[in-house]
């Protein structure tokens, strides 16, 4: 019988299959950070397990560390604190740790695609809901809970509950200057937050196709937002040419033999999935969000929404109650919104190539009297290829702050937060009350559309610059 | 982890749909590395800033249910939303429609999640608004939900119930089935990457 690429993979790491049972998988690569794992490790500690696979497991510090002043200890005693846990976790159990001041210390969703452990057909966790990311080499990648956390460590294993697949069919091609961000943003906004929940999504189509590996990832990465368990993208040529060479990518005949493997996952011709939607890629814009969850998103062209325009009473409750949230006014041009931050980086936009993009457009330029711009790397490798190429150099002779790598003001579990009633630009993956700082505000932008926006001080495209 | 067998309580009618878990539990509270002790971090900024919070509310004090709208527990993957739940007093969470994640994680951990259709907990809401004593029985054995002019079959697998009727841990079932690991690993790919 004809079958998705997501059948495959789960098949081919089914441990145990009993009648009335959940499906016991393997996983093939644990990504642990210091937030969800602390919990996890004292539970094997409580029952005197150890770590089955400390092999197929890989931390790194990513969540709570500061951007700056790398040499001063953390200055929260309880961020410090958790970090230190971590470091002995890692130490007791024998995990391989990258920690703040190492080449490969980084947001964990960046470091394991650029490190060469994330290769098409693996299972891959994290106790972190947008592992959804490594989908976008084949993989099968869902986030999960700190007891899953705990089951994967000691027995590299998790029973899983069936899913549900849906393609995401993106014909056609990206006008200039929309990029990855703007098709994940229109996808969520098309489906709604809770629209891909219990599927896991395949995207596909010549749009997706054309994407680089990194702009998939960007993709892959925001699955999450539609509410589905884990994205995915059919690994091709573009897949196998940014695994070669990596790190812990297999090497001579182990490659060719892998590429075979890879290219036998791709959905059979036939195979159907539960649910299907197309988008026209010709048709989309720089999309921006203008509330509180990131289904709340229009094309940047356009106003901000009028919440009696929604019929469902419960959309629009919510639309009421973003809008008082976010200060602003149904009619609005988005354009006209004035922003205080931009943030360019995250698990969903701090690869090199969004730093490039945002570099190519704000070179030469100034950012925006009154707006501070940060550009956190999301590795420190990133970071170091980034001052190679001079992109550094560019961000800060433009005035933004150049920083070292970490999650920083996507959570703002660190010092980078944004103050009460501020306004942020931001690339990263969520615009919930709070997120970025007790009391911020949040667009979820692309990296065009950040660059953009630090230079005029309003939400604004690439042609807006030109157009000046 | 505490049996889940049948439930009463009151309850608190939450009236927001896509509650995520950045609100249910903000970031700020998850550097702790205990497990316990989250309760202070449930619904954090909604309690401190709108007197009138449901939460805030002396009528909805020491309630054990939370009747919430749809799409409850979208985002972070954060188990602590999940701890920080149970630390407040919460057993039990009804919506029609909930996270993935949060979902999977509140049924590992003990806290049932009921899904019911939207008019149910409309109803729901109404009859704990009109009356905040209202009891609501939560019946995981006959997979049912009851109170005042209420009483709704709800679906859960059988697995999921006989491990929270039993209170059994997810990794000490796993572990009965080394062998069926080891074996698994015995056909791994050679190629295949490892970390060390």
């Amino acid at each position: 019988m004809a079958r998705t690429m997501a059948e495959k993979v789960w098949e081919e790491h089914v441990v145990r299959r009993a009648d009335g049972e959940p499906d016991l998988l393997y996983i093939d690569l644990h990504l642990v950070h210091e937030v969800t794992s602390p919990q996890a490790f004292e539970g094997l500690r409580l029952a005197g397990r150890p770590v089955r696979r400390p092999d197929l497991t890989i931390a790194t510090e990513d969540h709570n560390v500061p951007t700056m002043d790398l040499l001063a200890p953390i200055a929260d005693p309880v961020s410090r604190k958790q970090v230190e846990t971590l470091r002995k976790n890692c130490s007791d159990f024998g995990v391989r740790l990258h920690p703040m001041g190492d080449i490969d210390q980084g947001v964990v969703h960046v470091v394991g695609p650029q490190l060469g452990l994330t290769q098409p057909g693996m299972t891959v966790v994290c106790g972190d809901s947008h592992t959804s990311t490594h989908g976008a080499f084949g993989a099968l990648a869902f986030g999960i809970g700190t007891s899953q956390v705990e089951h994967v460590l000691a027995t590299q294993t998790l029973t899983m509950a069936p899913f549900k697949t849906m393609s995401v069919t993106v014909d056609g091609s990206l006008k200039p200057g929309v990029s990855a961000k703007d098709i994940i943003l229109a996808v969520i906004a098309k489906i709604g937050t809770g629209g891909g929940q219990g599927y896991v999504i395949e995207y596909r189509g010549e749009a997706i196709e054309a994407l680089s590996m990194e702009a998939r990832m960007t993709v892959c990465n925001m699955s999450i937002e539609a509410g589905a368990r884990a994205g995915m993208i059919a690994p091709d040529q573009t897949t196998f040419d940014y695994i070669e060479g990596r790190p812990h990518a297999p090497k001579g005949a182990d490659f060719d033999a892998a590429v075979e493997h890879w290219k036998s996952l791709r959905t059979d011709e036939g195979a159907e999935f539960d649910a299907e939607v197309v988008l026209n890629a010709d048709e989309l814009s720089p999309f921006v969000t203008w509330g509180t969850n990131p289904g709340q998103g229009v094309s940047l062209d356009s106003e901000v929404p009028d919440p009696a325009s929604y019929e469902d009473p419960s959309a629009r409750a919510a639309a009421e109650k973003a809008l008082a949230y976010m200060d602003l006014k149904a009619g609005t041009p988005m354009r006209e919104v004035r922003v205080d931050t931009v943030f360019l980086g995250s698990c969903t936009n701090g690869r090199i190539e969004d730093l490039r993009t945002a570099a190519e457009i704000i070179r030469g330029r100034k950012v925006a009297d009154g707006v501070r711009m940060l550009v956190v790397p999301g590795s420190m490798r990133v970071k170091e290829q980034a001052n190679e190429e001079g992109l550094g150099r560019i961000f800060e002779e433009a005035g933004a702050e150049w920083r070292e790598a970490g999650c920083s003001m996507c959570l703002g579990m660190n010092p980078d937060q944004l103050k009460p009633g501020e306004r942020s630009a931001s690339t990263s993956n969520r615009n919930f009350e709070g997120r970025q700082g007790r009391g911020g505000r949040t667009h979820l932008v692309s990296p065009q559309v950040a660059a953009a926006t630090a230079v005029r001080g309003t939400l604004s495209s690439p042609a807006d610059l030109v157009a000046q | 982890m505490e049996k889940f067998d049948v439930h009463t309580g009151r309850a608190v009618p939450l009236r927001a749909s896509n509650v995520d878990t950045d609100q249910i539990i903000p970031a700020v509270y998850l550097k702790r590395v205990s497990r316990t002790g989250f309760e202070d971090g449930l619904f954090a900024e909604w309690r401190k800033s709108d007197p009138d919070f449901v939460l805030n509310r002396p009528e909805y004090q020491g309630a054990s249910v939370l009747v919430a709208g749809p799409d409850f527990g979208t985002g972070s993957s954060r188990e602590h939303a999940v701890w920080a739940l149970q630390d407040y007093g919460f057993k039990t969470v009804l919506s029609s429609r909930f996270a993935d994640i949060f979902r999977g994680n509140s049924l590992k951990g003990g806290l049932l999640t009921v899904l019911l259709p939207q008019e149910v907990i409309d109803r729901l809401w109404e009859a704990v608004e009109a009356d905040p004593a209202t009891e609501v029985t939560v019946d995981l054995v006959d997979r049912e939900v009851r109170a005042p002019g209420v009483r709704e079959p709800f679906e859960l697998d059988d697995y999921t119930r006989w491990r929270l009727l039993e209170g059994l841990d997810d990794i000490a079932l796993t572990l009965r089935h080394t062998d069926d690991i080891a074996s698994f690993e015995e056909t791994r790919k050679p190629w295949m990457p490892v970390t060390l």
